[in-house]
């Protein structure tokens, strides 16, 4: 059993560190849920991806570097350290793209992976609807059959980036008389200017438009943007739930350098008060804890843990419930559930932390000129507050651990 | 290079579970509260003869460690000792002191000694073995290690500055006691105290006895032992709530209420959901601190990173089996709060585990100052 690195991802972590160095935009952009900031945001996804470190774990056929899922985290770490900017591409990088490297046709890849890679097309999801949140499957959007291709009609809502975005991907009903409610479903793209599509941004807690409803009203879409067959889009979508719930959504760097900087805010700080000095220790334990979790995850899968065989399949929907115990379930993506808990609590307790911290100063938002790091902990704090909320709340994944993980009963939720 | 235990490892880990779990360990417990360590020790020879405490002992002593144990690296990659042909740690290494333990093994062990809760000094005993190895005094070693590698010496061992209290000075064969820059061997210990768990029994050591070895060099050692202790504290404390836990699981699938068995409501599924995320994100912290301690200082990470290591395994792990344990109570009711269902062994052995070598805030402190 070993922490260390093999020599030759190292090097790759010199080199990624080298290019962060000299690419990272010295002045941080502009929230990228303004229209501002996501043309800003969208311009940084081309400076990635011009030098091939925008989608590094995948093929080099689609803009990426073959990247091994050791070498994917290692980039993440000194993403994250290096203060770059948060990627406006990622509902398509993690969630879309993971779902068409395992059900996508080779055509779909090669039409959609490169435009998503350079930032060119930016994706929204459209998963949930009025009716249905955390109850996926008892969506009521369909999708009718016509010459060519679906049309779709209905009422999605809560889709992040929808505002700005180019285009999404969602769940349609296209058999209502399906025998089970998850049945009957088709996985398809859109685009969100075709003809029949209203978007209205929803302001989140601070205002700016993070979402989106959209309005569908017999939207024309091809059959070459269904992914998998027609009908089985709750299977497509299960691998891409199980990804936005894992490690893609949320990388252990992120975390590890959040934490890194509280301490250097706690420093700075009145080191006498130890009620504080214990919540930023715990902040501590809680990212190296998440860390070291997801390490011994990507070497079970890099050992062989059963995975499909597509490029992006190292990234998600892998069994078991994680850590060094072995697997007490045989998997169904309970240890995503237990990723998705752990990292959106522990992403608020780093917030809370140095805003308390940071005292008074801790109330200064959005480029406040008075805030010592303009307003960038109370804006993390902000968008950590969702964390619980969406991918699944973690009151559904706690079912799930308990249900899937420990083996207990089914009952009413 | 994978953070990840090895078929071998593995395999000990699972005779270790198979061994306790045919030997009545709750009927050890119960008799080594009541001062009977007869069975107690009885378990312990087997512990031995399973090759437990040869890891914390150097082959020349009758031990396993550095080498002796095949699952440990051999090419010194993991910051093992450099091994020469005969198997033998080089002389510029064993005199540098910095003989490493076989951590990652020992930690696992200690895990499945949680989850039987296993009575004694176990972690005492191992820290001495590792503060001798420190020390690597020759006469010092002749005279404990071969004892301890094989079973027959059970050693309590005080860090004052850790605490006042011996655990089992009254049931081991020797008492070590850290006193400032000083190693003491104590004759003898004040009265045994009443405790919150009647198997850890806790008695001041004397203090006036023999000098075994003085200066900053014990010093030195004492912390790198105490780092051990609490390490395999972390770890036998995670077992303690692994086992929490699986009990806690049998129970609320059995147990109807309403006409249906409690574990379906999603107010008692939620409590385990919790328990087990913690256990889940504290395990993985034992051993990446196991990692660190069994390279010492040669690692680039650092000693004062390694003791934050430690002390995040110490906080996470303690931290998860008391709020197993907490779990385990509230959801078998008032059934958990007797003494007679062997439920109670563990629900004490959490809370104690807790605080010993190492508060929660004690080890806080030192998360933050290994933190970089």
């Amino acid at each position: 059993m070993d922490l260390e690195h093999a020599p030759e991802d190292e090097e790759f972590r010199h080199t990624a560190r080298a290019w962060l160095t000299t690419h990272v935009p010295v002045t941080p952009l502009p929230s990228l849920e303004t229209e501002e900031g996501f043309a800003a945001h969208r311009k940084w996804e081309r400076t990635l991806a011009a030098d091939r470190w925008s989608v590094v774990s995948w093929p080099e056929e689609y803009g990426g570097r073959g990247a091994s899922l050791a070498r994917w985290l290692i980039f993440e770490e000194e993403y994250y350290a290096a203060n770059a900017p948060g990627r406006v591409s990622q509902n398509g990088i993690s969630l879309l793209a993971p779902t068409l490297f395992e059900h996508g046709s080779p055509a779909q890849l090669a039409r959609v992976l490169p435009p998503m890679a350079s930032g060119e097309v930016v994706w929204a999801q459209a998963w949930s609807e009025p009716e249905a949140g955390s109850d996926l499957a008892s969506l009521r959007s369909r999708a009718v059959r016509t010459e060519g291709g679906w049309l779709l009609s209905g009422h999605k809502t809560w889709s992040s980036r929808a505002a700005f975005a180019d285009r999404a991907f969602g769940l349609f009903r296209s058999d209502p008389n399906a025998d089970r409610p998850h049945r009957g479903l088709t996985y398809v793209m859109f685009d969100l200017r075709a003809p029949g599509v209203t978007v209205r941004p929803i302001a989140r807690l601070d205002g700016k438009p993070a979402f989106a409803e959209l309005f569908l009203d017999e939207v024309f879409v091809p059959d070459e943007d269904v992914i998998g067959e027609p009908g089985q889009g709750w299977r497509v979508a299960m691998s891409t739930a199980g990804n936005e719930r894992g490690l893609t959504l949320r990388s252990p760097g992120r975390f590890t350098a959040a934490a890194e900087r509280l301490v250097a805010l706690w420093r700075r700080a009145d080191p006498s008060d130890t009620a504080l000095r214990d919540r930023v220790a715990d902040a501590v334990i809680g990212a190296r804890a998440y860390h070291l979790f997801t390490r011994a995850h990507a070497d079970r899968l890099a050992a062989g843990a059963s995975l499909g065989d597509g490029p992006g399949a190292g990234l998600g929907a892998h069994p078991g419930a994680g850590g060094l115990g072995g697997d007490p379930s045989g998997g169904l993506g309970g240890d995503s559930s237990l990723n998705k808990v752990f990292w959106s609590e522990l992403d608020i307790a780093l917030h809370e932390t140095a805003l308390d911290l940071l005292g008074a100063e801790g109330e200064l938002a959005g480029h406040a000129n008075d805030s010592p790091d303009q307003g960038g902990w109370a804006d993390g704090w902000l968008f950590s507050l969702a964390g619980p909320i969406y991918a699944g709340t973690n009151e559904i994944q706690r079912d799930i651990i308990a249900e899937r993980l420990l083996g207990l009963p089914k009952g009413r939720r | 290079m994978t953070f990840l235990l090895d078929d071998e490892q593995h395999e000990f880990g699972r005779t270790l579970d198979r061994m306790l779990s045919a030997a009545d360990v709750a009927g050890a417990v119960r008799a080594w509260g009541a001062d009977d360590t007869g069975p107690g020790r009885k378990v312990w020879q087997r512990l031995a003869d399973a090759g437990v405490f040869a890891l914390a002992v150097p082959e020349e002593y009758g031990g396993a460690a550095p080498d002796g144990h095949k699952g440990a690296p051999q090419d010194g990659r993991c910051g093992e000792a450099p091994v020469g042909n005969d198997g033998a740690a080089p002389e510029g290494y064993r005199a540098s002191g910095l003989l490493p333990l076989l951590t990652v093994e020992m930690s696992l062990a200690f895990v499945v000694l949680g989850c039987h809760a296993m009575p004694g000094p176990v972690v005492e005993t191992v820290a001495a073995a590792a503060l001798l190895r420190r020390l690597d005094d020759p006469a010092l070693n002749r005279r404990w290690l071969p004892g301890i590698a094989t079973g027959g010496h059970l050693v309590s061992y005080t860090d004052q500055a850790h605490g006042p209290y011996a655990l089992d000075a009254a049931a081991a064969d020797t008492r070590f006691v850290i006193m400032d820059d000083r190693l003491l061997c104590a004759a003898g210990h004040g009265p045994v105290q009443p405790s919150l768990d009647p198997a850890r029994r806790l008695a001041r050591p004397a203090l006036d006895d023999e000098v075994l070895a003085s200066g900053p060099e014990v010093r030195a050692a004492a912390a790198h032992a105490a780092d051990v202790a609490a390490l395999l504290t972390a770890a036998q404390a995670l077992g303690v709530g692994r086992r929490l836990l699986a009990d806690t699981i049998t129970y609320v699938q059995q147990r109807k209420q309403f006409g249906v068995a409690i574990g379906s409501f999603q107010a008692v599924k939620h409590r385990l959901a919790d328990a087990l995320l913690a256990l889940e994100f504290a395990q993985p912290l034992v051993f990446a601190a196991a990692v660190a301690l069994a390279g010492g200082e040669r690692r680039a990470h650092g000693e004062r990173r390694t003791r934050g290591d430690v002390a995040a395994a110490k906080v996470a792990a303690g931290e998860a089996a008391y709020g197993a344990a907490r779990t385990a109570l509230q959801l078998h009711g008032a059934v958990g709060y007797t003494e007679e269902l062997d439920l109670s062994l563990w629900i004490r052995k959490a809370r104690a585990l807790r605080s010993a070598w190492g508060t929660p805030s004690a080890c806080r402190a030192r998360v933050l100052a290994g933190a970089p």
